[in-house]
């Protein structure tokens, strides 16, 4: 275990030890205790900065199942440690902001901050695990402590629908994501992401590379909330906005975004990967905006937005792996500027976006209400947030000085450059991009300004709001200062993260295109003349604030009257349809009635084996090797058979039982004639304690009457149980015969053998049980106890009614 | 459980008498199955039928007195034994549930054989003891 590794699960030992500091330590609010984590994880990573600057890696392997290629690898790159330091960096301020918000009065902190802290580790995993399957449980983590922090105010029944409809979609996405790791290591023969990319050449000469491909990207899509899969997210504005800040804006959601860039090596340079990343993204970047413009509410907008951010890094991950087609040794650097651009945007958007959203917070908490039909004016109430604000929203819409701004221009730059490709039909299709990515940001600018003027600027209705309205608490505020001040500095002097942050993550996107020692080329400049780009941009502010200025006109539109997103109506119509038929099928087959049970098994068994035994033709008879039958053994035998066919003729329960009895003792006689001492003994036991259950039953059960059964009915039942016993009797014969025909040799031969050398015992039965496997009777004993405390819940927890359950 | 009220003094002298030897023979069984038949799922179905003698013969109350367990908790314990004696060869870096054996001189006893095994089958034991006596006695508290 190296220090990485520590540092990926110190977030779950902490939050172990969080409800009892919340118990024992109550005066104090837990969010201290819990802010010094990240603080401290933050600060090691930025000491790791100068190892991924200068091209290093580090890795730390410890094996987990070694048989199966699963090992805890931690891989620490130029994009790992980006993610790990916004994971850390704006945990921080998450954290800090969540001291002030979420009040330790009322709020049931232990649950919040274990959820924060296990979201934290598993994010953590995520960008630093090399392994496939750890990589995949720590994402699913991340849906799980996602969704726990969206129905954090679980009474809340809009929590938990948005909870729910996160985790199935998320959930979904991520078990497609296993389905094409899966696929990578049917062609790779590994887990490990360094040895896929290494081995490259087996992916993309496999007939599995597009289904992988696919696969992964549903996974990838999901969590990152692309279109048509966004649905999630604006729903998952239920949860405290802390969390909403955290997860999704700048680390969850961007999940997706690592693991599409991180597999880039991988896929990069087909056609399909370039066209579902752009088309994706694009169409992602489109709905969003337009979206947002039509939110009332200042989270929704917030969410909307992020959601066509998202789509812009997803679109420019795709356009850049363009560069990968050509390879090594040609100019891609035209390409590489939309990967540039995605690395970039991404820290931006982490900036602005969390500023945003907690200053939307402030805005919640300090009078109440998030609606931009009652706020209004809240500019010389709210200086600070208001400023703030400004700054964000600026950024966001594209404004310069700040950092928006510059990603924005060199996505342009991208879409534009790319528009040029002569490959992947780009020649026919080419011109969408440009034009696309400027309808988008037109609306980007509507939705910053609606969000801008009707907030802080009209007059201030005190009547609107059923708090008294001021200025958050300074504590509060440091958090979205920090952000907003950064936002600035990004945006001032770009070049700060050029070759410390952006090259290094470049170089883990893009490796095949670098030689040893040489880097790509960053230059990040405020003012590039008068180009098509700054143009593109001009137009974006004239057009955007006509038609901000013609709101009143559009603002009766059916258009805008409609919050919902219309694809939540697919989610909603198919989640009822799935409830309503798994209701159906379900009481189609749970009757209640042990009998039928016992027929979909006997079926379902005589079907499956029936079926291979006939497939592979394996019904065969030896009578060479039969010894004789000694006279008390047909003795036992006619005895056993006759009492078995007498229980159906039997009108009197003790009678059965005792008849079932005498069957259960012969079996013990059977085993004790074989020399199975171990099996006689335990027989006998069986039966012993089973008649005192069966004693018990006889106080609950009815009186047995006669029934009167249909004559067809018992036809079924008869040919079924004649069927199960005669395919078991063919399995035993055809077994027997088989086993003398190849010879092969018995498994109990090696029991025999080492029994005694390796477990030390004479007896091999119970050898076999503690020893030889163990395993399986661990599992056995579990499955017993499990049975235990059915038959309790069964019992004391009895249902009333006729419930549906 | 539900005894019609009556006089069982034989079947309460007997009881009291057989319960220890069926019980002391459950604990050989126990013990002696790693060489011999038996072994933990043996011993613990016969220390189960003991303890459901006594509850046959004698009234629930009084067995409620006599034997203050909560077999349900014996389940859980039962699996920790077994999962921890699993861990345990973890901790020196073999696969899960590695069982080993030695032979030691111990007093009394002399030379004896020592296993990793015991303890597993003991969780084993109390695992059965708890659930035969769960199950059984859920369904006799039963009253409806």
């Amino acid at each position: 275990m190296a220090v990485l590794h520590w540092a990926t699960i110190s977030p779950f030992l902490l939050a172990i030890l969080i409800p009892f500091l919340y118990k024992y330590a109550r005066p104090i609010h837990t969010g201290w205790f819990v802010l010094l984590l990240p603080l401290v994880l933050f600060v090691y990573f930025i000491q790791q900065l100068p190892v991924t600057s200068n091209g290093g890696v580090i890795e730390h392997s410890v094996p987990w199942v070694p048989s199966l290629g699963i090992h805890f690898n931690v891989y620490l790159d130029g994009l790992s440690l980006l993610f790990a330091l916004l994971i850390t960096g704006i945990g921080t301020l998450v954290v800090l902001y969540s001291i002030y918000y979420l009040s330790k009065k009322k709020e049931q902190l232990n649950n919040f901050y274990v959820y924060l802290l296990m979201f934290m580790g598993a994010m953590l995993g995520v960008v630093l695990s090399d392994n496939l399957i750890v990589l995949y449980v720590f994402w699913e983590l991340t849906s799980l402590a996602s969704s726990l922090l969206i129905s954090y105010w679980y009474h809340r029944e809009k929590s938990t629908y948005g909870a729910q409809k996160s985790m199935l979609i998320t959930v979904f996405g991520g078990f497609s994501m296993l389905g094409g790791f899966s696929l990578l290591y049917v062609m790779t023969g590994t887990f490990s992401i360094r040895e896929i990319i290494a081995n490259v050449d087996l992916v993309t000469s496999s007939s599995l590379f597009l289904p992988a491909m696919l696969l992964v990207l549903l996974g990838a899509f999901t969590k990152s909330a692309q279109f048509p899969f966004h649905i999630w997210l604006p729903d998952a504005m239920e949860a405290p906005t802390p969390v909403s800040a955290y997860l999704h804006s700048a680390t969850m959601v961007k999940a997706g975004i690592y693991l599409v860039a991180r597999l880039t090596p991988v896929f990069g340079g087909a056609a399909e990967w370039f066209w579902l990343l752009a088309g994706f993204g694009i169409v992602t970047l489109c709905w969003g905006s337009i979206s947002a413009v039509r939110q009332k509410d200042l989270k929704s907008i917030l969410a909307y937005s992020t959601i066509s951010q998202l789509g812009l890094i997803m679109c420019l991950l795709g356009l850049g792996s363009a560069s990968l087609y050509y390879g090594p040794g040609t100019d891609t650097s035209m390409y590489t500027i939309a990967t540039l651009a995605a690395i970039f945007h991404l820290i931006n958007h982490a900036t602005f976006k969390g500023s945003l959203f907690m200053t939307a917070g402030i805005i919640d908490h300090e009078t109440g209400t998030r609606d931009i039909r009652k706020l209004g004016g809240l500019m010389t109430i709210m200086p600070i947030t208001f400023t703030i604000s400004l700054i964000g929203l600026a950024s966001m819409a594209g404004l310069p000085p700040f950092n928006g701004f510059l990603s924005k221009e060199m996505f342009f730059t991208g879409v534009l450059n790319t528009s040029e490709l002569t490959i992947f039909n780009m020649q026919t299709w080419g011109i969408i991009f440009p034009v696309l990515a400027w309808v988008a940001s037109v609306f980007t600018f509507v939705y910053c300004m609606i969000t801008f003027f009707k907030t802080f600027t009209g007059k201030f209705k005190p009547e609107n709001y059923d708090v008294k309205v001021h200025e958050a608490p300074i504590g509060m505020l440091i958090s979205p200062i920090i952000l907003g001040s950064l936002v600035v500095i990004f945006g001032l002097f770009p070049n700060l993260l050029a070759y410390t942050l952006i090259n290094p993550a470049m170089e883990a996107i893009l490796p095949s295109l670098l030689t040893e020692g040489e880097v790509f080329h960053i230059d990040i400049y405020l003012w590039h003349g008068f180009n098509l780009e700054l143009f593109m941009t001009i137009g974006v502010i004239l057009c955007g604030t006509l038609i901000y200025l013609m709101m009143h006109k559009w603002s009766k539109m059916a258009f805008y009257l409609k919050e919902r997103d219309p694809l939540n109506l697919v989610y909603d119509k198919g989640l009822d349809g799935v409830i309503k038929g798994s209701q159906v099928v379900t009481r189609i087959q749970m009757t209640g009635l042990l009998r039928d049970y016992f027929v979909y098994m006997c079926v379902f068994m005589i079907v499956l084996f029936g079926y291979t035994m006939f497939r592979y033709d394996a019904f065969a008879i030896d009578t060479v090797n039969v010894t004789s039958i000694a006279p008390y053994m047909w003795i036992l035998t006619i005895v056993f058979i006759g009492s078995t066919l007498v229980i159906p003729f039997i009108n009197h329960r003790i009678t059965a039982i005792i008849v079932v009895g005498v069957i259960g003792f012969l079996l013990a006689l059977y085993f004790v004639i074989f020399r199975a001492p171990d099996l006689a003994l335990t027989q006998l036991l069986v039966e012993t304690v089973t008649v005192v259950l069966f004693m018990l039953a006889f106080y609950h059960l009815p009186e047995l009457r006669k029934e009167s059964f249909k004559p067809r009915f018992n036809i079924v039942n008869l040919l079924i149980s004649i069927g199960v016993g005669g395919l078991v009797t063919a399995i035993a014969f055809s077994s027997f015969a088989l086993g003398n025909e190849t010879n092969f040799e018995s498994i109990s031969e090696y029991f025999i053998a080492n029994s005694k050398e390796l477990a030390g015992g004479y007896n091999m039965v119970n050898v076999i049980l503690v020893d030889f496997r163990g395993l399986d009777t661990l599992l056995e004993v579990l499955v017993l106890g499990i049975a235990a405390l059915g038959v309790i819940a069964l019992i004391k927890l009895r249902l009333t009614g006729r419930e549906d359950v | 459980m539900k005894i019609i009220k009556s006089n069982d003094m034989m079947l309460h002298t007997t009881t009291r008498v057989v319960t220890f030897i069926i019980l002391s023979f459950s604990v050989y069984l126990f013990f002696a199955g790693h060489n011999n038949p038996g072994g933990g799922f043996i011993g613990g179905l016969m220390t189960a039928s003991a303890l459901l003698l006594m509850y046959l013969a004698f009234d629930m109350k009084s067995m409620k007195k006599a034997l203050p367990f909560n077999y349900t908790s014996l389940i859980a314990v039962g699996l920790l034994i077994a999962i921890a004696t699993g861990v345990n060869s973890m901790l020196f870096g073999y696969p899960f549930l590695t069982q080993f054996f030695e032979y030691y001189q111990l007093p009394i006893l002399g030379e004896t054989e020592l296993t990793t095994a015991l303890p597993f089958d003991l969780g084993v034991y109390l695992v059965v003891v708890g659930i035969a006596l769960t199950i059984i006695l859920t369904i006799a508290e039963d009253d409806k």
